[in-house]
């Protein structure tokens, strides 16, 4: 069921400035906060009691790991979204434009012609 | 009955504006002739002279999540707020907030239900770039009432494309019996071949140019027959893992009916081809004129664009 989890956790910080410049900042600080506070809460006063990250899914995110992501079958909207957010105009300064996002799909190229990874939990 | 008298179906690209503004020196090659195609697609709506739009899209993980994701919504608003945070840092989108008419909201609520269409309903519905990017190219006044509907083209697992086509027809079925005298323009936002998070993305062309140049051919001639022996989830999957918002193209087409399309244009650009299409389901010769002006200034056709004029790599 972490697979959800993943996908949680790139949806809500995405969609919050604060919690992007935090993941940017310090990635494992910033999961090990976003359990506690955001993480487990169904809303502000009900938890989900059950739902916790693997190793592996933990490594992933606090790596930025989107071959990883792509593989494992997180949404690819997700974290393609929240990624270009963290480093696309860093890497556009120093690299040119969409540098960032030709290295990703160049470091995906082994999938061409195969099946995809299913995004579906 | 309120009159029916435009339906858009078009690619909705999040960079226009951004590509469309930049600075000269920032501006990427295509960045005017897009801007004339839009323009020009514009006029195609304008024409139609609308009181209110109903608008097809697909909310991309925006407000909705996996929690509770709607397979078909619509919105039941006087009023929705529009864009989100995260759209604005990437796309450079402003907010809007758009009028709603709860009266249509809640006559094609009730429609859908009796047409067999169970569909999820909100009162607090943001909208994000897949209703906003249409009104950015074709309304950029936004001064006219929306009735948003949203589909699932996104969080498997999805509808099938004969389903798209038939709540298409449910819809048509369901303005045509609106009982007012406003005009009704239909606009509706999806994808070609696309590709996200995958090898194939930020290409020079989109994922499957073939694909494209076909879809528009089937778009164009209200061939569904076609697209139903041809289209699967898995075949729009081996097009790019984002293609599957070809299917809200379908359901646009499913609101004109199998008909010619009026208005035909495309433009292929890195990454995803744009396609602007528009039937005229009770076309005057004002819509007529407005289309062949339109047309003749962007290099578009008055009617069915065939794969082969087209060309796999145009």
């Amino acid at each position: 069921m972490s697979k959800y989890y993943v996908n949680k956790f790139l949806y809500t910080i995405d969609r919050d400035p604060e919690w992007v410049a935090r993941y940017k900042e310090d990635p494992a600080a910033t999961i090990d906060r976003w359990e506690k506070e955001v993480g487990i809460w169904l809303n502000s006063a009900e938890k989900t009691t059950w739902l916790s990250f693997t190793e592996e899914e933990r490594r992933a995110l606090i790596d930025y790991d989107y071959e990883w992501l792509f593989a494992y079958g997180a949404h690819f909207f997700l974290y393609l979204t929240l990624f270009i957010g963290l480093f696309a105009d860093d890497w556009a300064e120093e690299k040119g434009p969409l540098s960032y996002q030709l290295e990703w799909a160049r470091r995906l190229a082994p999938w061409i012609g195969k099946p995809y990874p299913s995004v579906a939990l | 009955m309120a009159e029916l008298t435009a339906v858009l179906a078009s690619t909705h690209h999040p960079f226009y504006l951004k590509a469309t503004t930049a600075p000269a020196e920032e501006r990427m090659p295509q960045a005017d002739e897009w801007k004339r195609k839009v323009e020009a697609y514009r006029e195609t709506l304008t024409a139609a002279e609308p009181d209110i739009l109903v608008m097809v899209g697909a909310d991309h993980f925006h407000q909705f999540f996996l929690d509770n994701y709607p397979t078909f919504m619509i919105g039941k608003q006087q009023k929705y707020d529009a864009t989100f945070y995260n759209e604005e840092r990437e796309f450079g989108i402003p907010k809007y907030v758009l009028d709603g008419d709860v009266d249509l909201s809640n006559f094609m609520h009730q429609g859908l239900l009796d047409e067999g269409f169970d569909f999820s309903f909100s009162h607090e519905l943001k909208i994000d770039h897949s209703i906003i990017c249409p009104i950015i190219t074709v309304r950029p006044d936004a001064d006219l009432p929306v009735v948003p509907i949203y589909t699932n083209i996104f969080a498997p697992p999805l509808p099938s494309p004969k389903r798209f086509w038939d709540l298409g027809r449910a819809i048509r079925k369901i303005i045509d019996a609106y009982p007012s005298d406003k005009k009704v323009a239909a606009i509706g936002t999806g994808h070609l071949s696309l590709e996200l998070g995958g090898p194939l993305m930020f290409g020079e062309h989109g994922p499957d140019p073939e694909f494209d140049a076909q879809a528009i051919e089937w778009l164009s001639t209200g061939n569904i027959e076609a697209i139903l022996e041809n289209v699967t989830h898995e075949s729009m999957a081996g097009s790019g893992n984002a293609t599957h918002g070809f299917m809200d193209l379908i359901l646009m087409m499913g609101i004109a009916g199998p008909e010619n399309a009026d208005y035909v244009d495309q433009l292929d650009l890195y990454h995803t081809r744009e396609m602007f299409m528009t039937w005229y389901p009770n076309k005057n010769d004002k819509m007529a004129e407005a289309a062949a002006r339109s047309a003749a200034g962007v290099g578009a056709v008055t009617g069915p664009m065939y794969a082969a004029k087209a060309g796999a790599t145009a």
